[in-house]
């Protein structure tokens, strides 16, 4: 139903359909000649454009796009070698293949084509555009009076152009260079880092394989991730509204001196309290020898080198780090849940802990529900506060994640560490599966996305 | 009584609390002032007192040159807090006030990419880089610049949904005195934003200082452009840390006060963003 209805509203008879049935010779040879519709019915300025994009094109294609589209399937075979030459009688230096570049150029290339679709329908739309107002007898658009519809009706086009083409060129063309990548054997493994071929699903096997090495260090390290994503999102999120109800009660004294206390630490950067953090709680760390001048303990606690400890004291670290965040948030909620809720729960003679669950605590899931969810999603890409902390710590002997260690912060390991690019890419891949099916379960079930509207 | 009691133990819990959350903000401030090098010490309080650490920051500069990272890093912040801010500005007016076709699937693509880990492409980004020719010698500031703001744009929802407050009915008034769709974006939407346009501001100029992974990735080994939280982390490599943690305190001291001072600045309008840009 909505989609019927956002697709009508929009509806325009200037498609790419109806310029190729109902246009006239000259539209339709728009669409192999770009302009030219333009350019018959006076459009001069707007042809041109057109047809320089097309020119462009071909010069691009025939210069470089074929070859990259050519060399995509194989990914290159050259290597690298000294030949010897005839003529000159000597060895001379071939340079092979580059099977990550021939990818890349292969991606843009596709890219660059999908663009050059676009501007080509484009061009269809706008030749059939003018030849139905020349037939309707309406007055046809000047080229000045086009740009100046760029900072009116077509004023997305202007306010989009760039913050799209930095969108596509920094995030969507190196996502789409990374999932090929995951169907690749680019990897240290086999020396394949310069030629690399196709190799289908396998790596999906190897990861999620028991098998492998790789597989048996994959389900584990999703495991804690789940894990660790529930706690830290959870206890913050609890003990976090806790100290903020705390502080915000009536004989709580000094309320903005607590509250500055808590947020100071969120107010410096996390690497340096990561990092202070991370010192002060190794082996012979400040907090052990405090510890064990003071007397408590007699032997140095493992933080980093213990895998229970070192998993509890991330999860502690970060409750550090969260805690005073939902307390800004929730403090902000609880001054603003209308006094005339708690008036009639107090006439109707419900006592503070009915209050808290009756209304309180809904109010806030109300407003913090798709927080939560953000936090939850964000607590599995969190990244800074495990490398930052405990590196992965503590780590097997020839394992290549550590008891800690994220599927973000291991993807990091295996490509910049390791150069698995392929196993990367491929964790990357199955991180971005687990983060939309919790996002979309998630989303669905909570109040403000049902009532959506009528909060409104 | 019983309540005097209760209210005196909720009291001692705060200020238990308060003394974890401060500690480790206290024990760097207290190392930068340490004369006593290395890292690991059995006391809390320095033995003796100084301002050394901070002035070799800015003197001892063959090794580490700490003025050097702090220019890199406000160069890069400044540029890229422009272009951010603009492209942020841009799509958020788009997505909140114009209706055009691609409109809602431009919603739901930049929710989908921001599920993709970050990190995923940034092996990928570093290549689209170096094809541009973008990471050797001094343009590696105009790849971290790029880095930082080229995908800003995505981040459009705290704005939107602070322009979505603007009342309908002031805008079109505008339209009907015969404003055009940009007139109405930087005369009446942009002014009115005030709180979102500094909360924008200041995120984006906070980024570059904040981030410290891609500067590890595009950067490298090449210490001339690296920036603060690089500079900073490698000092507590295994071959300065000795010699140096007590300046990396004095170099986090000096770098968190400019940054804690723009947060709680941002908490601020914030806060003033989220209730609304038209008040009753």
């Amino acid at each position: 139903m909505k989609v019927a209805k956002q697709k009508s509203d929009f509806a325009t008879p200037f498609t790419v359909k109806n310029a190729i049935t109902k246009g006239d010779l000259f539209t339709k040879l728009s669409g192999i000649i770009m302009g030219l519709g333009n350019f018959k019915n006076g459009q001069f300025e707007k042809s041109l454009i057109y047809f320089a994009i097309e020119i462009g094109y071909i010069m691009f294609m025939i210069k470089n796009g074929f070859y990259y589209l050519k060399m995509l399937p194989t990914l290159g075979t050259r290597k690298a070698a000294e030949v010897w030459n005839e003529q000159k009688q000597v060895y001379e230096y071939v340079q092979g293949d580059n099977s990550v570049l021939l990818l890349l150029y292969g991606v843009v290339t596709i890219a660059v084509t999908l663009v050059f679709i676009y501007f080509l329908c484009d061009s269809l739309k706008s030749a059939y555009k003018v030849q139905y107002y020349k037939e309707k007898n309406w007055k046809i658009k000047s080229f000045k009076e086009d740009v100046e519809d760029l900072f009116d009706s077509n004023l997305h086009k202007l306010l989009m152009f760039l913050p799209f083409s930095g969108i596509l060129i920094f995030t969507i063309l190196p996502l789409l260079f990374m999932i090929a990548m995951a169907f690749t054997n680019y990897s240290d493994i086999g020396d394949h880092l310069i030629l690399f071929d196709w190799v289908g699903l396998k790596n999906f096997k190897t990861v999620l394989g028991l098998g492998g090495k790789i597989g048996q260090t994959f389900w584990p390290v999703l495991g804690w991730t789940l894990i660790w994503a529930f706690f830290a999102t959870f206890l913050n999120f609890f003990l976090g509204m806790i100290l903020a109800i705390v502080i915000n009660r009536k004989e709580t004294k000094g309320k903005a001196f607590w509250r500055f206390c808590f947020v100071i630490s969120i107010a410096i950067p996390q690497f340096v309290s990561l990092l202070v953090m991370r010192t002060l709680l190794q082996r012979d760390g400040a907090i052990n020898t405090l510890l064990l001048n003071a007397g408590l303990i007699k032997t140095a606690l493992p933080f980093w080198t213990n895998a229970t400890w070192a998993r509890v004291t991330v999860i502690l670290v970060n409750c550090w780090v969260g805690i005073p965040y939902t307390m800004l948030q929730v403090t902000g909620i609880l001054q603003n849940v209308p006094a005339e809720l708690y008036e009639a729960a107090k006439i109707d003679g419900a006592n503070p802990i009915q209050i808290y669950f009756k209304i309180t605590l809904p109010y806030i899931m109300f407003i913090m529900g798709p927080y939560l969810i953000t936090q939850f999603t964000g607590n599995i890409n969190n990244f800074n506060v495990i490398y930052l902390l405990s590196g992965g710590a503590p780590v097997e002997v020839g394992k290549t994640a550590g008891k800690t260690d994220l599927l973000v912060t291991w993807l990091y390991k295996l490509t910049i560490d390791y150069k698995y690019y392929n196993l990367g890419a491929v964790i990357g891949i199955l991180t971005f599966i687990i983060l939309s099916i919790v996002a979309l379960v998630t989303y669905r079930n909570t109040a403000s996305y049902k009532d959506e509207e009528g909060f409104q | 009584m019983k309540r005097k009691v209760k209210n005196i133990i909720i009291h001692v819990i705060l200020a238990i609390l308060a003394v974890i959350w401060l500690f480790p903000i206290f024990w760097v401030v207290m190392t930068s002032f340490r004369k006593e090098s290395g890292v690991n010490i059995n006391y809390f309080f320095p033995k003796e007192l100084t301002f050394d650490n901070y002035t070799r920051l800015f003197t001892d500069t063959q090794v580490i040159n700490f003025p050097r990272m702090f220019v890199n890093t406000l160069i890069i912040s400044i540029f890229s807090c422009i272009i951010a801010t603009t492209f942020v500005l841009c799509t958020s007016y788009c997505m909140s006030r114009l209706r055009f076709k691609m409109r809602k699937p431009f919603m739901n693509l930049a929710m989908i990419l921001g599920l993709f880990p970050a990190f995923m492409s940034m092996v990928a980004v570093y290549f689209i880089l170096k094809l541009a020719g973008l990471t050797e010698g001094g343009l590696i500031r105009v790849a971290l610049v790029l880095v930082y703001s080229a995908g800003a744009g995505a981040g459009f929802y705290i704005a939107k949904g602070f322009f979505d407050t603007v009342p309908k009915s002031l805008t079109e008034a505008a339209i009907l005195d015969g404003c055009t769709q940009f007139q109405v974006f930087y005369k009446i939407i942009c002014p009115l934003s005030k709180p979102i346009i500094v909360y924008t501001i200041l995120t984006s100029f906070l980024g570059p200082w904040l981030d410290f992974i891609f500067v590890k990735v595009i950067v490298g080994a090449k210490d001339e452009y690296w920036t603060v939280s690089v500079g900073l982390y490698n000092m507590l490599e295994r071959e300065f840390i000795q010699k140096w943690y007590t300046s990396w305190a004095a170099g986090a001291v000096l770098v968190s006060i400019p940054i804690a001072i723009l947060f709680l600045i941002m908490q601020r309008f914030y806060v003033d963003g989220m209730s609304g840009a038209v008040k009753g």
